[in-house]
């Protein structure tokens, strides 16, 4: 069972003076010689498990803050350390480096060259605040590319972050839905971009138009009310 | 900090629809998005909102000594200043060539198109006038924030009420809104402005009220300001794109019915927010 209730940054947290506990996204320990205590750093609603031991603040917001391991869609801005590496807008405060050899099978005479505004799904290998965050295009893993690499046709749309985890859901409703009614490629990135491809072009725009609806921060609109939606605009 | 320019698969898709005469949000090549107002308690306070594009606009009024070199006519002051809060595009502090553009238009269609009949703001001549004070703040900027902004800013004018003033001989005695009900400005027309995007590939019908991506892929833009009366108040365009002479005809034309629209919209929206207040007890 999960408890709830709204906090503000800055807001301490109570019941948080146990030995062993787990901080998710959105909280921060403070710790002086007088005190420890636990604050929050956005707002939102703290959530815990039911023992206590797990706290974490759900949010929504559009500007992305780079954590490791997570897929990203990002705009190649630049070629940089003398050809070897670029530069790529992923929507943080820094701009994020990918190496040249970062992807499935590269070597310095055989590698991917990527233009100047090409479209990457790459993936955060290096995150901290005051740092460029680094990526790369290949699983951690497996060492394969599982998807990652540069996104090639199509059409990308901005989106909320409370957005992509929502679609990055299995079990949200809408790419399913979307998904049964005409072919869909779809790769969501969690710094609030989707990547969309599909057979025609009138069906990308309906698919853009359904992220926009359904998001938290735009349309908010509920399963029966995407289908409506649908309805009137692909009759 | 400008943000990149739009990646090779948007810049090709955008074109793409937008050659097909279909556009990214679902509209036609020449329809506009909704207006939709928000009055606040104040009289002279709006918001305006196109679609994610908002802005507000706020009217207050004092009394100052005229210029010298006209006696008879009130002030008029228009304050717009972009920051970062519109878009990740606008500095504080810097002067971009938006804002530049922005300013110059405003000024263009709400001051010097004569909408508010400055005489009519003159209390003694020579010595008091009304300085009227319209100060524009941008919330979001999603494409097209200046038809947004004169939008805004000519429902604020005349949503504003300003205090009753007496005047008897060289006594002037302004009367407080709980005593008398405070008067209209006399606003002589209501100058409303719709801009027009265009595109080098000259299969690409020109589109009105461009949203963001759009307005960042277009290599030419047109604004028209017009008035109910099918009176032309301003015309400015900027980037290189050659436009043939019927070209432009047909889109003063398709202007002209929009504004009649929009006209329509606003007089609706002030007389709606009109019913629920309480301004004199008769």
């Amino acid at each position: 069972m999960l408890m709830s209730g709204l906090v503000l940054p800055g807001d301490v947290i109570p019941n948080t003076s146990k030995s062993s506990l787990k901080l998710g996204p959105g909280l921060l320990q403070l710790s002086s010689t007088s005190s420890k205590h636990v604050i929050s750093t956005r707002a939102g609603l703290l959530n815990q498990t039911a023992n206590g031991s797990s706290f974490w603040v759900e949010s929504n917001s559009r500007r992305y803050v780079p954590a490791p391991q997570e897929g990203v869609i990002g705009v190649v801005t630049a070629r940089a350390g003398g050809g070897e590496a670029y530069r790529v807008d992923i929507g943080s405060a820094h701009p994020a480096q990918l190496d040249g050899l970062a992807f499935e099978g590269a070597t310095k005479r055989n590698r991917p060259i990527l233009k100047v505004g090409s479209l990457v799904y790459a993936r955060v290998s290096l995150a901290h605040k005051d740092m460029e965050p680094e990526l790369e295009c290949f699983d951690a893993q497996t060492r394969k590319s599982e998807g990652f690499g540069e996104l090639k046709g199509g059409f990308m749309v901005k989106c909320s972050l409370g957005m992509c985890r929502l679609l990055l859901n299995a079990r949200h409703f809408l790419l399913p839905l979307l998904g049964s009614t005409f072919p869909l490629e779809v790769a969501v990135g969690t710094n609030g971009r989707v990547w969309i491809q599909s057979g025609e072009v009138k069906q990308i725009i309906i698919v853009a138009r359904c992220i926009e609806a359904a998001d938290p921060d735009g349309g908010r609109m509920d399963e029966n009310q995407i289908k409506t939606f649908l309805q009137k605009i692909d009759p | 900090m400008r943000p990149p320019s739009p990646s090779i698969p948007e810049r090709e898709f955008a074109l793409s629809v937008l050659k097909q005469s279909l556009r990214l949000d679902g509209r036609t090549p020449l329809e506009m998005r909704m207006p939709a107002f928000r009055f606040g308690p104040e009289l002279g306070w709006v918001e305006c909102a196109l679609g994610k594009t908002r802005v507000v606009a706020h009217v207050d009024a004092k009394m100052v000594k005229p210029l010298p070199e006209r006696p008879f006519e009130g002030i008029i002051t228009i304050h717009s200043e972009l920051s970062p809060m519109a878009s990740t595009e606008y500095e504080a502090g810097r002067l971009s060539e938006e804002e530049v553009l922005l300013a110059r238009l405003l000024d263009k269609v709400l001051r010097r198109s004569d909408a508010v009949d400055k005489e009519s703001l003159c209390i003694l001549a020579g010595q008091r006038v009304w300085h009227l004070r319209l100060t524009l703040h941008f919330l979001a900027d999603a494409g097209n924030i200046l038809d947004c902004a004169c939008l805004a800013g000519i429902t604020a004018l005349k949503h504003f009420r300003r205090p009753d003033v007496e005047v008897i001989g060289d006594d002037v005695t302004v009367h407080p809104p709980s005593s008398r009900a405070p008067v209209p400005l006399s606003i002589n027309h209501t100058p409303l402005c719709l801009t027009f995007a265009f595109f080098i590939d000259p299969e690409t019908p020109p589109i009105l009220d461009p949203a963001q991506l759009e307005a960042t892929l277009s290599s030419g833009s047109m604004t028209l300001a017009m008035n109910a009366q099918r009176e032309l108040c301003v015309v400015q365009k900027a980037g290189g794109v050659p436009l043939p002479v019927d070209e432009i005809l047909r889109l003063v034309e398709v202007g002209v019915q929009k504004v009649k629209e929009l006209d329509v919209l606003v007089e609706a929206a002030l007389q709606e927010d009109w019913k629920g207040r309480r301004i004199e007890v008769r």
